[in-house]
């Protein structure tokens, strides 16, 4: 029984992907349908520049955005598991743990809202594009990464840290030596998370994007509404194979420790 | 220092664009750039309430709110239960393949949410792959009308938002002290028994936050019901995408938002409540 809703689960969720991945090297030009075997969308896709070009955009602005979240989300997280109670702390708390829940097109609308507002009171931004898609993905990974940092700091043992401190460190040689290293795992995982979120945003980057920041989700968007070609399927199987190959990496690498 | 920072980070990205948005709800909508005329200018108070007057003015927005909770709820109670087998399906397996299987469950979400999309297009549209699988199999002669329903919308949801029901259930049964269920058996408790008086209330508060996290942000999804769902099907964000790529009216925009999250203001706060307490 248990087993049952788990391999239905499963199912569900790789059906899809794949017949994604399966369909990647039809040779035919209509998605799912089989023409045999082809490389011809790989090398379509290799060759599409408009593509390429949001792609290295997302890239760089997720990785840009997760540091950013997790800096951010650091300070957040370290507030709220370590600073006891203070004036506004629930309110602190509501707002550190809102992203998480507020439905993207009011956050999308939101922070448009606020650039414009604040471009027409102080001149900047001067134009919306990367840096604005960059604030705005960086906003909602920060809340993420501050719960993982708040779960880890929490679960931590105070005696570690203690122990550093009455040997005679001084606060900042504890955080790097001690602690720093014991939440690394937590702030990694949020540094992933964030950059995967950015990554596959639309409606916040539609919202606070301009024109000529057009990121590789939103150019997808737009070409999905055009009709797709199996140039998607193709680099499903390039996305997939880039993850899961960088999951069996961070994999090897906790073995082999 | 760093409690000052946060606070800046926190109001600045988080705070002030909600505040925007509760005010532009009564900003006059005007031909310039930007298209709208904000409630305080110079002279002070310059608002209006023509943003929630058109909001009111009959029962569009009202229907489309009705629907967007209604299909929230089922996606959020199709993922819970769907979640909820397979977090314990996970969980009641050997230790080593604990994390393989739950690698196996979050690795679909690395091919691309739009990508993912494009696929449930390409199977289910009328020359598409289940319409040729079935026509060929001669289980039918016409191709069935999937894409673009509630039916196709709401596949999407689920496959999308799954995730979202497993990671908590499964990060509680995780905890569980096996020894409860094992004393319970030893009592004479069959397995159903063991699973309603033991498993599912050590569970239901991370079932309920499953449900919330589901639940909230499928209330106002926008990019799966564009993409899947009914052309004429409104939906709360849909209709709020609407009106501030087609229509350009940011103020309705803003209204629609602020409506939309005194909707979710109770849902909101019980999974904060319910996220604190874990």
């Amino acid at each position: 029984m248990r087993r049952f809703a788990l391999i239905l689960g499963l199912v569900f969720l790789w059906a899809p992907i794949a017949l994604m991945a399966a369909y990647a090297f039809s040779g035919s030009r209509v998605p799912f349908q089989w023409g045999g075997f082809s490389l011809r969308w790989f090398v379509a896709l290799a060759a599409n520049e408009r593509l390429l070009e949001a792609a290295w955009l997302s890239l760089r602005i997720g990785a840009a955005a997760a540091t950013l979240a997790t800096l951010l989300g650091l300070a957040l997280g370290w507030v709220l598991a370590r600073h006891g109670r203070f004036a506004g702390r629930s309110i602190f708390g509501v707002l550190t743990g809102a992203p998480l829940v507020l439905p993207e097109v009011v956050v999308g609308l939101a922070l448009l809202l606020l650039f414009v507002g604040l471009q027409a009171m102080t001149g900047w931004p001067t134009q919306r594009g990367a840096v604005t898609v960059w604030l705005a993905h960086a906003s909602l990974g920060m809340a993420y990464v501050a719960v993982l940092v708040q779960a880890r700091l929490a679960g931590l043992d105070p005696a570690l840290e203690e122990a550093a401190a009455d040997l005679g460190a001084r606060p900042f040689v504890v955080f790097t030596t001690i602690t720093l290293p014991l939440i690394a795992p937590s702030l990694a995982a949020g540094w992933l998370l964030a950059f995967t979120l950015s990554l596959d945003d639309v409606v916040l980057a539609s919202f606070v994007s301009g024109p000529g920041a057009t990121t590789l989700p939103v150019y997808l968007f737009s070409q999905l509404r055009l009709g797709m070609t199996p140039e998607a399927n193709a680099l499903a199987v390039v996305m997939l194979a880039l993850a899961g190959g960088l999951g069996l990496l961070v994999w090897a690498l906790r073995l082999s420790r | 220092m760093i409690r000052s920072g946060a606070w800046l980070a926190l109001l600045l990205l988080v705070a002030a664009p909600l505040l925007v948005v509760l005010g532009m709800g009564f900003g006059t909508s005007s031909p310039g750039v930007p298209p709208v005329i904000p409630p305080i200018g110079a002279t002070g108070w310059q608002g209006s309430f023509e943003a929630w007057g058109l909001i009111f003015a009959d029962t569009y927005y009202l229907d489309a709110a009705l629907r967007s909770l209604r299909l929230a709820a089922i996606t959020a109670g199709l993922c819970l239960v769907l979640g909820f087998g397979m977090a314990l399906g996970i969980t009641s397996a050997a230790p080593r393949w604990q994390a393989p299987l739950l690698a196996l469950v979050l690795l679909p979400f690395w091919s691309g949410f739009v990508l993912r999309l494009a696929a449930w297009v390409g199977l289910l549209r009328d020359g598409g792959w289940l319409n040729a699988t079935l026509i060929q199999a001669g289980l039918i002669t016409e191709p069935l009308p999937l894409l673009y329903s509630e039916g196709a919308m709401l596949l999407g949801m689920v496959h999308g938002y799954l995730p979202f029901a497993i990671l908590p259930i499964t990060a509680t049964l995780a905890r569980r002290d096996p020894r409860l269920e094992e004393a319970a058996a030893d009592l004479g408790a069959g397995r159903w028994t063991v699973f309603a008086t033991i498993t599912l209330p050590l569970a239901a508060p991370a079932a309920a936050a499953a449900f919330l996290l589901v639940f909230i942000p499928a209330a106002g999804e926008v990019v799966i019901p564009e993409v899947l769902g009914a052309p004429d099907s409104v939906l709360f964000g849909r209709a709020i995408w609407g009106e501030f790529f087609q229509t350009r009216d940011w103020p309705a925009a803003a209204a629609l938002s602020t409506a939309l999250l005194a909707l979710l203001l109770a849902p909101i706060a019980l999974y904060q409540r319910l996220s604190v307490a874990r």
